[in-house]
């Protein structure tokens, strides 16, 4: 690839250009910013059911949500990710809403479990939202009733694959 | 010992109300009580604990003062309220307990269908006051003397009573499928 501007590293002294091929590498801002924002997602802790206890499970010592720079915000004015972990109600969706305004862009939103993804076993009763896509835009659903510490990890995993796909200028899940 | 408790409680709770509202099954031989049904008791040990049914009419703060206050019976604590929509009729079943002697007593109180209404004991034990509100959202019974009768579970504005027999649950109506 020719690129302008950068023969003159052939003036350096080789020793010192091995060093500079080893540690200088190019990519594009948005890249850096989606690498930046994929090693620190900080999620909204939104625990509504029993899938919050799975989403604790995952925050402990055994899985360690803390090693992949996940960290648990209590505000959403810290997060960069709501885990929706739980049953919606009629009641809750509304106060769901305002805490997604809240959250500062870039946001993205987890669905966990059956309940958050399409009601699951509350599908006929008569105040449970059947999905919480109604009220927020999901990018990722973890599909389980409830979906155990791993698959949460492996869907933390896929919304940092969906986001640096984006930053790529891919298209990733909308038709 | 239980049935020397309810023998009390159906004594007191009769002189109360001043009229024989609580009775046992006649002890007559168990093939001929068997065939006409039509007289239900009214008072009876059910798992081994008090059980009195009485009609709403006859559930008053009167009574339910004498429950709480009457020196042998003292059911200070009353730990649960519990509403039931049989298709005749409805229920409200208060689950009361002496904390000192250890004895438990359940009152069913029936009440019709339509205009369901039984006094409220929020006045008497305090711990009525949520879960009588919880009756009231999802039963619709109503529970006059309550200070602050209003839906505690569900959206001020809801409509009807979910959990009564004949409620038809329309989530595309509400919104939410």
């Amino acid at each position: 690839m020719e690129l302008k501007g950068f023969r003159d590293t052939e003036q350096y002294d080789p020793r010192v250009l091995e060093d500079v091929k080893r540690s200088v590498f190019f990519t594009k801002v948005e890249q850096l910013k989606a690498w930046s924002r994929t090693t620190s997602l900080w999620p909204l802790s939104f625990g509504l059911a029993c899938c919050a206890i799975e989403m604790m499970g995952t925050g402990a010592a055994r899985y360690d949500f803390d090693r992949f720079g996940v960290i648990f915000r209590a505000s959403p004015r810290h997060s960069d990710v709501m885990i929706v972990a739980g049953t919606v109600t009629s009641k809750m969706a509304p106060v769901l809403r305002t805490l997604y305004d809240q959250m500062p862009e870039p946001r993205y939103v987890i669905s966990m479990g059956s309940c958050a993804t399409c009601g699951g076993p509350y599908k006929e009763a008569y105040s449970v939202v059947n999905g919480v896509d109604k009220v927020v835009p999901v990018d990722v659903y973890v599909p389980g009733c409830p979906p155990t510490p791993p698959a949460l990890l492996d869907g933390v995993e896929l919304l940092r694959e969906k986001i640096r796909r984006e930053a790529k200028g891919e298209k990733v899940g909308q038709e | 010992m239980s049935q020397e408790l309810l023998n009390t409680i159906v004594e007191k709770v009769n002189k109360t109300v001043g009229k024989e509202v609580l009775f046992f099954k006649p002890a007559e031989d168990e093939e001929q009580t068997e065939e006409k049904e039509e007289v239900e008791e009214t008072a009876k040990l059910n798992f081994g604990k008090p059980m009195i049914i009485l009609d709403s009419g006859d559930w008053n703060l009167t009574l339910a003062k004498m429950l709480r206050d009457d020196s042998d019976l003292g059911f200070d604590f009353l730990s649960c309220v519990t509403g039931v929509d049989y298709d005749e009729h409805m229920e409200v079943i208060y689950n009361l307990y002496n904390s000192e002697k250890i004895y438990y007593l359940y009152v069913k109180v029936k009440t019709p269908r339509e205009k369901a209404s039984v006094v409220s004991v929020e006045s008497v034990w305090k711990s009525a006051d949520y879960m009588e509100r919880e009756i009231y959202d999802l039963l619709g019974i109503d529970f006059p003397g309550h200070w602050n009768l209003k839906r505690i579970l569900l959206q001020d504005e809801w409509e009807g009573h979910p959990l009564r027999k004949d409620y038809v649950t329309d989530k595309k109506a509400l919104g939410l499928d």
